[in-house]
């Protein structure tokens, strides 16, 4: 029932998500399945999905798109961080069945995300050349967080670690301590950090 | 030999699959979904000891979607297996808690897990004891200790010497159970078609994979076709079969249908091995001068019921200092617990810890520098073995650690540098890990167009097999790498050994550079173009690669650690790691830097935030997740420094290289320790060095 296709109908789907509460119209009372459209990677998916699927498993196990890891299925590791409506969240933490209209960017996406004609989004190319992983389990979430990561930075939004003398709203200069803190929702057993923090400051340099 | 090849060894080459691991392209074994494949969901043993008593199973059958509850009753039979912790499903004992006892299988993942939540489970419970204290009853002296050590060696007159020392040391040091987590939890997708079986796993060999499924399902090798081509890490857990992909290969064959099964993040800690409890005490005595005049460890751990591992922590003593007088000896008590297992550096990891601290302690009652101590006690040959090393370069690491780090500067006194609420320190600590190697085999094809291909059932954990190996065949065959290409991962190709004991790369490469040079050979005595179907050369390294060596072979290196340490919380915060190996010629530095690096920071766990417990009631890991069970964040992690000196040893391997996979680990935690006794000036015997145990002990330093 899934059905994908390049789709411009982001604008509806969008509305869709703000629909009141309990959601979709369509869902009876009691029903244990609901449709939603969501946008994965720039394509449209309709599917019918069981109320207690997890995003992380709709993408990995409905949508083939395994790149995005499963370590805990608990929201301790990270390694299923994707981006929502451009914002990083843990996807084994999302119900599916909430995410209509969402807009849902995985590290197949990254490259295009990064709007450039390479095969590979900048972020990505500075894993590669810092040998930012081992096993490449964490990696996926490593990327899709530090992209969801610089982007707050760049909004302003503050870290345990950010001096309180700095004006909200201002970009937040990214040191190791700031990338570090703000990374750390995402382990890595490899211990690959020290190559990360240093991808990571290759691409805001 | 001469090779004007770039891009072989010794250059830092990217790795191969990386394109792939940070494109969300790399398969995992769960990751594959053959058509009609559903799944299944492990049910667990929520009691230390007994057996099942009854199991409901009406509700969980009720369960839209669902396909079967597997039960002892109901499972497939197994033949038997030399590992009881692979005989799954089998009967109603429960030999420990976290035991399989039943399996769902159903469309999908969801319903299989509603089915394995509705299975109605009744035990009848046996008293346990699970808990390893000091001097367990029924402690036993094992035969031998893992990896085929002997339990107990003994040279000189230990005791008698140490009674005499003018200068001793007597200590305790506890090291809790530990646990691997990789980031990838054990999973495995199994299908069965016309009597064959194919298993997707995540293993460390997919070759003694293959071996148990063939065994306990009864089935010639041939029939069986085990892949594993990325494993999201190992860490020693997945180094053996492990029960999942048992009980994934029973699930298909129940249901006829493909069956993916993934272990939750709590069942891994109780299914797929732990790093047993250690209690060390260690003795040492000296001269005046440094000179030790008697070594001895004595270890204490813990094994199952069901399998006899036994953490060979006391084996490093039998590798490190000179000395006439020494003892290194184990016991092991077979309790309620889980079964334990490999975890990176068995042996090493947790007995350096304890020998390493003892060192400091002794360089501190002697008021000598602790580089200066483990100088004066560098021995001339293997004390235990009388064998020369093949090399050894301990000293340079700690000279050159030394330089590299701002050793000299460094004021002996203990807990004397304070700035604010922070007392600083800093310690050092020698590492080392054995040369291992196995027999392996491997082909390479010479192909018209000019690419080569090896082939070899190596297996990538993440040390960049496929890069490595290319780089070795390039430099054989006088190419460069990137005329190689490297197929590993599958069973379908010839047999290797498994991804473990820091031995992967040198058993692999030894079979991959064999092979490459006898191609090499027939290359060159051959002339005009080559057959369509290429040229081909194997290599069997069995008889070579696995001959006594008359020499000791270790790896050394040497660990240095700064810490702060806050006196109002108790927080170690490590500021700077630095590791200075001589492990052999270093194959490629991108890569192995990475290991390195990788082995520091799982040591900093081991030091300060990893610690495992078990519950004396239920019998079960508590916080075993990775929200109780703390692995290093990345803001826990500093600057963190490898490298190491050139080493040139003949008498290795073709490749002359030792394993780096472990050597990281090992002293990493004695390094930190050491660094926040010369902080704080208190010495901490028990890891992990958590806020809690530094806080109250530190009371008076406020
Ligand atoms: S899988 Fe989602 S946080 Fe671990
Ligand atoms: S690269 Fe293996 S867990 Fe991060």
């Amino acid at each position: 029932m899934d059905s994908s296709e390049e789709s411009h109908a982001g604008a509806s789907a969008q509305a869709v998500r703000h629909a009141p509460w309990p959601g979709p119209a369509d869902s009876p009372a009691g029903a244990t399945e609901s449709r939603v459209a969501l946008r994965v990677n720039g394509f449209s998916h309709t599917t019918e999905v069981d109320h207690r699927t997890t995003l992380l498993d709709l993408l990995r196990e409905r949508l083939a798109l395994t790149g995005s890891k499963k370590g805990c299925d608990h929201g301790q590791c990270g390694a299923c961080t994707v981006l929502v409506d451009g914002r990083r969240v843990n996807s084994c933490l999302l119900l599916a069945v909430a995410q209509d209209g969402a807009e849902v960017v995985t590290v197949e996406g990254l490259a295009d995300l990064a709007g450039e004609d390479g095969d590979l989004h900048p972020l990505q190319r500075a894993f590669l050349d810092r040998d930012a992983f081992q096993c490449g389990y964490c990696t996926p979430g490593q990327l899709c967080s530090a992209v969801g990561m610089l982007e707050e930075a760049r909004a302003g939004a503050p870290s345990a670690v950010t001096d309180p003398q700095q004006g909200l709203g201002s970009a937040v200069r990214l040191t190791g301590e700031e990338i570090r803190e703000r990374l750390s929702g995402n382990l890595c057993r490899c211990g690959a950090y020290p190559h990360i923090v240093e991808a990571v400051r290759d691409v805001i340099a | 030999m001469a090779s004007q090849a770039h891009n072989a060894v010794g250059s830092p080459i990217e790795r191969r699959e990386g394109g792939a691991k940070v494109s969300g392209g790399a398969l995992y074994a769960t990751e594959y979904t053959p058509p009609g494949c559903v799944y299944a969901w492990l049910v667990t043993a929520t009691v230390p000891k007994g057996r099942v008593a009854s199991l409901d199973t009406a509700a969980a059958l009720k369960v839209p979607g669902v396909l079967a509850v597997l039960t002892p009753d109901s499972a497939p039979r197994l033949a038997d297996t030399d590992d009881a912790t692979l005989a799954v499903l089998q009967n109603s004992e429960v030999p420990h808690h976290g035991w399989p006892v039943a399996l769902a299988v159903a469309e999908t993942l969801e319903a299989a897990r509603a089915a394995a939540g509705s299975v109605g489970v009744a035990y009848e419970t046996e008293p346990h004891e699970s808990v390893l204290t000091e001097d367990p009853p029924g402690a036993y002296t094992p035969d031998e200790v893992n990896g085929g050590h002997p339990t107990e060696r003994r040279r000189g007159d230990p005791e008698g010497r140490f009674a005499a020392a003018p200068v001793k040391i007597d200590a305790r040091y506890r090291v809790p159970p530990l646990y691997n987590h990789p980031m990838e939890p054990h999973g495995a997708t199994a299908s069965w078609r016309d009597g064959r079986l194919t298993v997707y796993d995540t293993s460390q060999g997919a070759d003694p994979v293959r071996a148990v499924l063939a065994q306990v399902f009864e089935l010639p090798e041939e029939r069986v076709t085990v892949v594993c081509e990325h494993v999201g890490g190992g860490f020693g857990s997945k180094g053996t079969p492990r029960p999942h992909v048992v009980l994934a290969a029973m699930a298909s064959l129940h249901v006829r249908r493909p069956v993916k099964l993934a272990l939750t993040r709590r069942q891994l800690t109780e299914l797929v091995g732990h790093r047993a409890p250690t209690d060390h005490r260690l003795r040492l005595g000296a001269e005046p001068d440094g000179t030790l005049t008697s070594l001895i460890h004595e270890v204490t751990t813990h094994t199952s019921r069901i399998k006899e591992f036994v953490e060979q922590a006391a084996v490093p003593g039998r590798v490190m200092y000179a000395g006439a007088n020494s003892l290194t000896a184990h016991r092991v008590a077979a309790l309620d617990v889980p079964t334990p297992s490999w975890m990176r550096a068995p042996g090493e990891a947790p007995g350096m810890y304890a020998l390493e601290s003892a060192v400091d302690e002794l360089a501190c009652a002697l008021a000598m520098d602790p580089i200066e101590l483990r100088t004066r006690n560098e021995p001339d040959e293997e004390p235990d073995s009388g064998r020369p090393f093949s090399s050894r370069h301990l000293v340079e690491c700690l000279r050159e650690g030394a330089k590299r780090f701002g050793w000299a500067e460094r004021d002996h006194r203990a807990g004397v540098r304070r700035s604010g609420a922070w007392l600083t320190g800093t310690g050092v600590a020698a590492a080392t890990y054995p040369v291992l190697v196995s027999p392996s085999r491997a082909t390479v094809t010479a192909h018209p167009d000019g690419l080569h291909v090896v082939r070899i059932n190596a297996t990538d954990i993440g040390t960049g097999a496929r890069t490595v190996l290319a780089q070795i065949a390039a430099e054989a065959l006088g190419v460069g790498a990137e005329a190689v290409r490297t197929e590993i991962g599958t069973t379908g190709l010839p047999k290797a050994p498994l991804a473990g004991g820091s031995s992967g790369t040198a058993s692999w490469g030894w079979a991959v550079h064999e092979a490459c040079r006898s191609l090499a050979r027939r290359l060159h005595e051959r002339s005009g173009p080559l057959p369509p179907e290429g040229l081909t050369a194997s290599a069997d390294t069995r008889g070579t690669a696995d001959a006594e060596s008359p020499y000791a072979r270790h790896a050394f290196g040497a660990h240095f650690a700064e810490v702060g340490v806050d006196t109002d919380t108790g927080e170690v915060r490590v500021r700077r790691l630095l590791g200075v190996y001589a492990a052999g010629r270093i194959l490629n530095p991108r890569t192995a830097g990475s290991q390195f690096i990788g082995g520091m920071v799982m040591g900093l766990g081991m030091a300060l935030t990893e610690g495992g417990r078990v519950d004396p009631a239920s019998g079960a890991f508590l916080g075993s997740d990775l929200a109780g069970y703390h692995v290093p964040a990345h803001a826990d992690v500093p600057e963190v420094e490898a490298h190491w000196i050139d080493e040139e040893d003949a008498h290795l391997n073709p490749m002359g290289s030792k394993g780096i996979g472990e050597i990281g680990i090992v002293g990493t935690a004695a390094a930190i320790g050491n660094a926040v006794h010369h902080a704080t000036g208190i010495r901490f015997r028990e890891l992990p060095l958590t806020p809690d145990q530094v806080h109250a002990a530190g009371r008076g330093l406020v």
